[in-house]
């Protein structure tokens, strides 16, 4: 590789352009094997995506998960945590091991032997548009591949869906199996919570306190516009009632390592999966899965321009007294007059406090130029027009922003049904619309029928997400890992976000190409090397030289 | 890769062609959507699982990340 740096500094600053990608853990559910063993139900779903790649591309389905590079147990603030003194599911650099008794548990031994003539139980896939699809303890998950703005954000987190949803059908048409249905969720409202996060390249040289300071209060009232709503309150949802956030009853500590129990509201994981020197990767545990698109536009941009703030040492300075509850407190009141105590005295409701930030965002982004609707940097301006356009219609009230807020969205359809059928907030037809919301069946999932009305917003067409579900973005090195997958299935033997490892053809050697700069091996710096070698021979001599031979 | 260098300031005029991140057109004014309630419910009506009650129950999770 040369030299010559092209790092994230490549993109304009001060605004909402940056690297960033999402994670999606999906609910599961197989309505027909009630208490089957959900890892052995997620591996279902990555196995029969992997054989409806297979028949597709007639070749191998995807490349496996290179482990290398993942460093789970490193914590931002500057410390390891002992592998012996970890919990086992901070372990995820390892292959999970699904053992025969788990299998046995779901289905019993005489399905046990017919997947030894089927399918390994495939965990771990690398797509052709350079996402990730495994399982990740007892949820299937996608990881998207990384873009540089919230619209390709969106776009690719929604192609998740896409993915997940081809497996979905292929697993309904499966006389013996049953059928499995997905939900882009994060709660079965019973006590159990799994993430949908997101991740930000931001430069190693800010330091993490100021992240600590600068996202905290953002973090505890960005749920006003990005929350996806939720019937029940508290982990188990015992308390009949409605609320913004699928996650914020879950959030138990401010700052924190863990991700699976006491999540705190920064997580300090610190799994660069580039060059470490220059950045860090800032992994957000604490949002919800969006089926909205302005709601999952709105959390990629506005969180990208806080860290731009962070970055430019511009952040509004406000402190909140016990962030957690506060958070908690603001999740419960979809009123919207609940306010938060700073530590200077102030008292501000969320949207005042979002407000803050927003003012604060709006300036620099004028100031470093990014912001204009023609001459900027083709984004910032639709993100500020949106955050503003969201938090004026909510101080009107929830009603007001019911086409694009995703809690306001399923409050109004909630409230509905509770005029007109009376419903109390326990009832269980309440609690079906809530799961049922996020179910990624278009012709089951109510986002799914809202969007189709008209009834809640559209950033990106149908069209596109199919597109985002096969192709790679563009402008990241996603491009580069994800083409080579499409283009050489039957020689790449294994993916990560920092590498892609061939095998070529007559050769034991495997052939690792580290991928560390995130914004390298896009379309425009690789692209001729893929059309001047159509075969792996050739691709590879140009690639790495002779020395593969 | 010396020869994909040049292509850099491609790469920079083509995101400048890029469509800007246009949200879609603006929302339904709220009066007509709390009047599209309505026809909205009668939809959500024809898909809704048929037993809420043991969809609810049967809708169990492992906590994950």
């Amino acid at each position: 590789m040369s030299s010559t740096d092209h790092g994230p500094e490549g993109l304009p600053a001060g605004g909402a352009l940056r690297v960033m990608g999402s994670e999606t853990e999906y609910g599961i559910h197989a309505p027909s094997a009630p208490g089957a063993n959900a890892t052995y139900l997620s591996s279902q779903v990555i196995a029969s995506y992997a054989k409806l790649t297979r028949e597709r591309l007639h070749a191998s389905p995807g490349a496996g998960w290179d482990y290398t590079d993942e460093t789970p147990l490193r914590d931002a603030r500057g410390w390891s945590v002992r592998r012996t003194q970890a919990h086992p599911d901070l372990l995820t650099d390892m292959e999970p091991v699904l053992t025969a008794e788990g299998v046995a548990l779901a289905h019993g031994p005489a399905e046990l032997e017919l997947d030894g003539d089927q399918e390994p139980a495939l965990m771990n896939l690398v797509l052709g548009n350079g996402a990730r699809l495994y399982v990740d303890h007892a949820h299937p998950e996608y990881s998207s591949p990384e873009v540089t703005n919230p619209l390709d954000a969106v776009a690719w987190d929604a192609a998740g869906d896409v993915v997940v949803l081809a497996a979905v059908r292929v697993l309904a048409g499966d006389q013996e199996r049953g059928p499995i249905n997905l939900y882009k969720n994060n709660t079965d409202g019973k006590g159990a919570s799994y993430g949908s996060h997101e991740n930000y390249l931001v430069p190693r040289a800010v330091p993490f306190a100021d992240l600590v300071k600068g996202l905290t209060p953002f973090f505890v009232s960005r749920q006003l516009m990005c929350g996806a709503g939720r019937v029940g309150i508290g982990q188990d949802g015992r308390t009949p009632g409605y609320q913004i956030s699928q996650r914020a009853d879950f959030f138990e500590a401010e700052v924190g390592l863990e991700t699976t129990m006491r999540r705190p509201i920064i997580n300090t994981r610190d799994e660069p999966h580039s060059v470490a020197d220059k950045y860090r990767r800032l992994h957000v545990i604490v949002g919800d899965a969006n089926c909205s698109h302005v709601a999952n536009y709105l959390k990629f941009g506005t969180t990208a321009m806080v860290l731009s703030l962070i970055e430019a040492g511009a952040c509004p300075a406000v402190e909140i007294h016990e962030p957690v509850a506060a958070m908690h407190r603001l999740s419960h009141d979809t009123g919207l007059r609940e306010t938060v105590r700073l530590l200077d005295g102030r008292r501000l409701t969320g949207l005042e406090l979002q407000w803050v930030y927003f003012e604060a965002a709006a300036k620099l982004a004028a100031d470093a130029g990014v912001a204009a609707e023609h001459g900027g940097d083709g984004h910032t301006a639709a993100v500020l027009r949106l955050w503003e356009r969201a938090l004026t219609d909510l101080e009107s009230g929830p009603d007001a922003a019911a086409g694009y807020v995703e809690w306001a969205a399923k409050q109004r359809v909630l409230e509905g049904y509770r005029a007109r059928d009376g419903l109390a907030w326990d009832d269980a037809r309440l609690g079906l619309v809530d799961i049922q919301w996020s179910d990624v069946r278009p012709e089951r999932g109510l986002a799914h029928r809202l969007l189709s009305k008209g009834s809640l917003e559209r950033l990106v067409e149908d069209v596109d997400i199919a597109r985002a579900s096969i192709d790679p973005p563009a402008d990241t090195r996603a491009w580069f890992r994800g083409k080579s997958i499409q283009r050489f299935p039957a020689n790449v033997a294994s993916a990560s976000w920092d590498s892609v490892v061939f095998s070529p053809p007559g050769s034991y050697r495997l052939q690792r190409v580290p991928t560390r700069e995130p914004l390298r091996g896009t379309r425009a710096l690789t692209e001729a090397l893929f059309e001047e070698h159509p075969s792996i021979e050739g691709f590879l001599t140009a690639l790495l030289g002779e020395r593969h031979t | 890769m010396a020869g994909q260098e040049q292509k850099s300031s491609q790469s920079r005029d083509e995101a400048e062609d890029v469509e800007p991140g246009t949200p879609a057109p603006a929302a339904p004014q709220a009066s007509e959507a709390t009047e599209g309630v309505d026809d909205l419910l009668d939809e959500i009506d024809g898909v809704l699982e048929s037993n809420a009650e043991e969809f609810v129950r049967g809708f169990v999770q492992k906590g994950g990340q």
